[in-house]
């Protein structure tokens, strides 16, 4: 019987099986950020233990810092010490850190692919749950607790249940104006919150195929989105031909990254198939993910909303999503901030401007996008359509920093959650894709991006 | 730890997600301590950080050390304050249908207990003791059981819980200390792990 990338992946990680459910796996690349790491050296540090193998991590602050002024020390005292503790972790343990300033500094999760440390083949997790990104290089990646954190800095290992297997398959060709984002935020839609928790995903078919590097991590990003453990789409040139830009990668190795592709007989334990005609682009109702619904619907035909969430949301039952009101637009994250998003963004604006009362934010992923997007002079379209660019971070996403959207304004975000007060007490949240953000921002309310294309 | 006989809070929200457990406001602390003040801080308080009476939370005996929660219980962020702020607030048990299995693995590692039920014995629970506040619920560990046992009714039934983990719940071994015994068999595997 055929194996799946993922069993494949994981079985030559496995240091040993411990019971029938557990193994004990080895873990190649750990990134960690300021805010769930102090703790798990504290706890070295009372164990008396140490970092087994630093060359295995590294460390980036980006959920905590702030986008305006790096160049200044942090104003809130808190975030400042949580940043110099990453810091000093760092340098007492030899560990490589890309701090607020560092030409390599963004949001770990594009920070890791964008330098050639997440390649193929790899088990890599991270303190933050959106680490299924990396997925999009058929590697085998998680978040984890501080707990945890702590386990693979003393041990470079982790105790897991093996995992299960599920396969959503797309097929058929996307429309214009319908992305990764749309077609992740259909699939949650479809699976729910928890559809597909104890799995890991391989995404495939025809559309994941097609797409690019920063399209697969935005879609692998929001795994966690359907309760999956995470999300990863095969191997192919697409994915070597990335890697290799960005790393010195021997021919025998990239031979043996494709056999790790799932067998044409793999057995999964559940297939999803879904046709690519079938998707529109999306925006989300309520405070879960699961809530999102085609722009040209309204508010009822999502099935997952609560009264609570559509409270919160300030949003009715019959009421349709396009042409409601906008606040705020925040333009970034893990899951969009990559130079692609930016491009398709500064695409929708240029030669338009913002109404006034709105408010946008367009935060790149990291210094390398920012530096890359100021080199193709999508910078001044921004600044001309009364946008503002900022350095890079989580920023509106969690809202650990200033960047926070006041109490009962709607912000229609680039990001991966609209939970009650994620982007800031009271503040809420429409998930949608960079052009559907761009659309509705120069609109001042929810636009259908496909009126901008030509 | 073997035994647990407790009163028990309901909380009848389906995915209540760790950012409502503990909002990211209170994630820049660098220690561990004291999460349990900021449990369920949004719903426990309003803007002005005013206790919000209306919480069903607030309404069940405050000792408490079980949860029962709704479906799909800790899912979102993999922030372990979340665990931490609810053993901290004294909690040793959660039960629900379904957890998110990053809030589960969190769990575990601080001595919290995630017990999963069917989705008719959660109704079942929640419904009763919604009512009886002063009932006890007795959760063994050792035999794997959840058991109320009152004037109008009686639960008697077996979860799952991997035997390792079960093995640190018990004896109160921790994940870390098995892997560093372990390293051996890591330095080993490192010898011809290629990538």
């Amino acid at each position: 019987m055929g194996r799946t990338i993922i069993d494949k992946i994981w079985d030559v990680h496995v240091v040993k099986s411990v019971t029938d459910e557990v193994d004990m796996l080895y873990i190649d690349r750990h990134f960690i950020h300021e805010v769930t790491s102090p703790q798990a050296f504290s706890g070295l540090k009372e164990k008396g233990l140490n970092v087994l193998r630093p060359e295995r991590v590294t460390a980036v602050a980006d959920h905590n810092v702030p986008t305006k002024n790096q160049h200044l020390p942090i104003e809130n005292e808190l975030s400042k010490k949580q940043v110099d503790t990453l810091l000093s972790n760092c340098k007492d343990h030899s560990i490589e850190l890309f701090g607020i300033g560092h030409e390599k500094n963004g949001i770990v999760h594009v920070v890791g692919p964008e330098n050639g440390l997440t390649q193929p083949g790899m088990t890599i997790v991270c303190g933050d749950s959106h680490t299924s990104t990396h997925g999009a290089f058929g590697a085998i990646a998680f978040g984890i607790g501080t707990s945890q954190v702590e386990q693979v800095l003393a041990s470079q290992c982790l105790l897991l249940s093996r995992p299960k297997t599920m396969k959503v398959e797309v097929n058929g060709k996307l429309g214009a104006g319908v992305g990764a984002k749309d077609v992740v935020l259909y699939i949650i839609s479809k699976l729910g919150t928890e559809g597909a928790t104890g799995h890991f995903v391989e995404y495939a078919g025809d559309v994941f195929s097609n797409f690019s590097m920063e399209e697969r991590m935005t879609v692998c990003n929001m795994s966690i989105e359907m309760g999956a453990r995470g999300g990863l789409v095969g191997i192919d040139d697409t994915t070597i031909n990335y890697v290799i830009e960005r790393a010195t990668i021997s021919t025998e190795k990239q031979e043996f990254w494709k056999t790790l592709n799932s067998d044409s007989d793999a057995k999964y334990d559940q297939t999803i198939t879904f046709q690519a005609e079938e998707i529109h682009p999306m925006v989300t109702t309520g405070t879960s993910p699961d809530t999102g619904v085609d722009i040209m619907e309204t508010v009822s035909s999502s099935v997952r909303n609560s009264k609570k969430g559509l409270d919160y949301m300030g949003l009715k039952n019959d009421q349709p999503m396009l042409g409601t009101k906008i606040d705020y637009v925040f333009i970034g994250s893990c899951t969009n901030s990559r130079i692609e998003d930016l491009r398709a963004v500064a695409g929708i604006v240029e030669g338009h401007r913002k109404p006034e009362g709105v408010t946008v934010w367009i935060v790149p992923g990291s210094n390398k996008v920012k530096d890359q997007a100021i080199d193709e002079g999508l910078d001044k379209i921004f600044l001309e359509a009364g946008f503002e660019f900022r350095e890079p971070g989580c920023s509106a996403c969690l809202a650990m920093n200033d960047d926070k959207i006041p109490s009962g304004a709607l912000c229609i975000s680039t990001s991966n959650r609209n939970f009650e007060g994620r982007q800031g007490d009271g503040a809420r949240t429409v998930l949608a894709s960079p052009i559907t953000a761009a659309a509705s921002a120069i609109k001042g309310k929810i636009t259908d991006p496909r009126t901008y294309l030509n | 730890m073997d035994k647990i006989i407790s009163t028990a809070i309901v909380l009848d929200r389906d995915n209540i997600d760790t950012d409502q457990i503990i909002p990211a406001k209170f994630l820049k602390s660098t220690n561990k301590e004291g999460f349990g003040d900021w449990l369920f801080y949004n719903w426990r308080y309003d803007e002005n950080d005013n206790s919000k009476d209306d919480f069903e939370f607030l309404k069940y005996q405050k000792e408490s050390k079980i949860l029962i929660a709704g479906n799909n219980f800790g899912c979102g962020s993999s922030r372990e304050h979340a665990a931490w702020a609810i053993a901290d607030y004294g909690i040793e048990v959660v039960i629900s249908s379904q957890f998110a299995d990053i809030f589960k693995g969190n769990a575990l590692n601080n001595g919290i207990v995630p017990i999963t039920v069917s989705e008719a014995c959660l109704k079942a629970l929640m419904q009763y003791f919604e009512r009886e506040k002063s009932c006890p619920i007795e959760i063994d560990i050792e035999e794997q059981t959840l058991m109320v046992d009152a004037k109008d009714i009686f639960i008697n039934v077996q979860f799952d819980i991997d035997p390792l983990k079960k093995k640190f719940i018990l004896t109160g071994m921790t994940e870390i200390e098995y892997l560093v015994q372990h390293q051996e068999d890591v330095i080993n595997f490192e010898k011809t792990h290629e990538l």
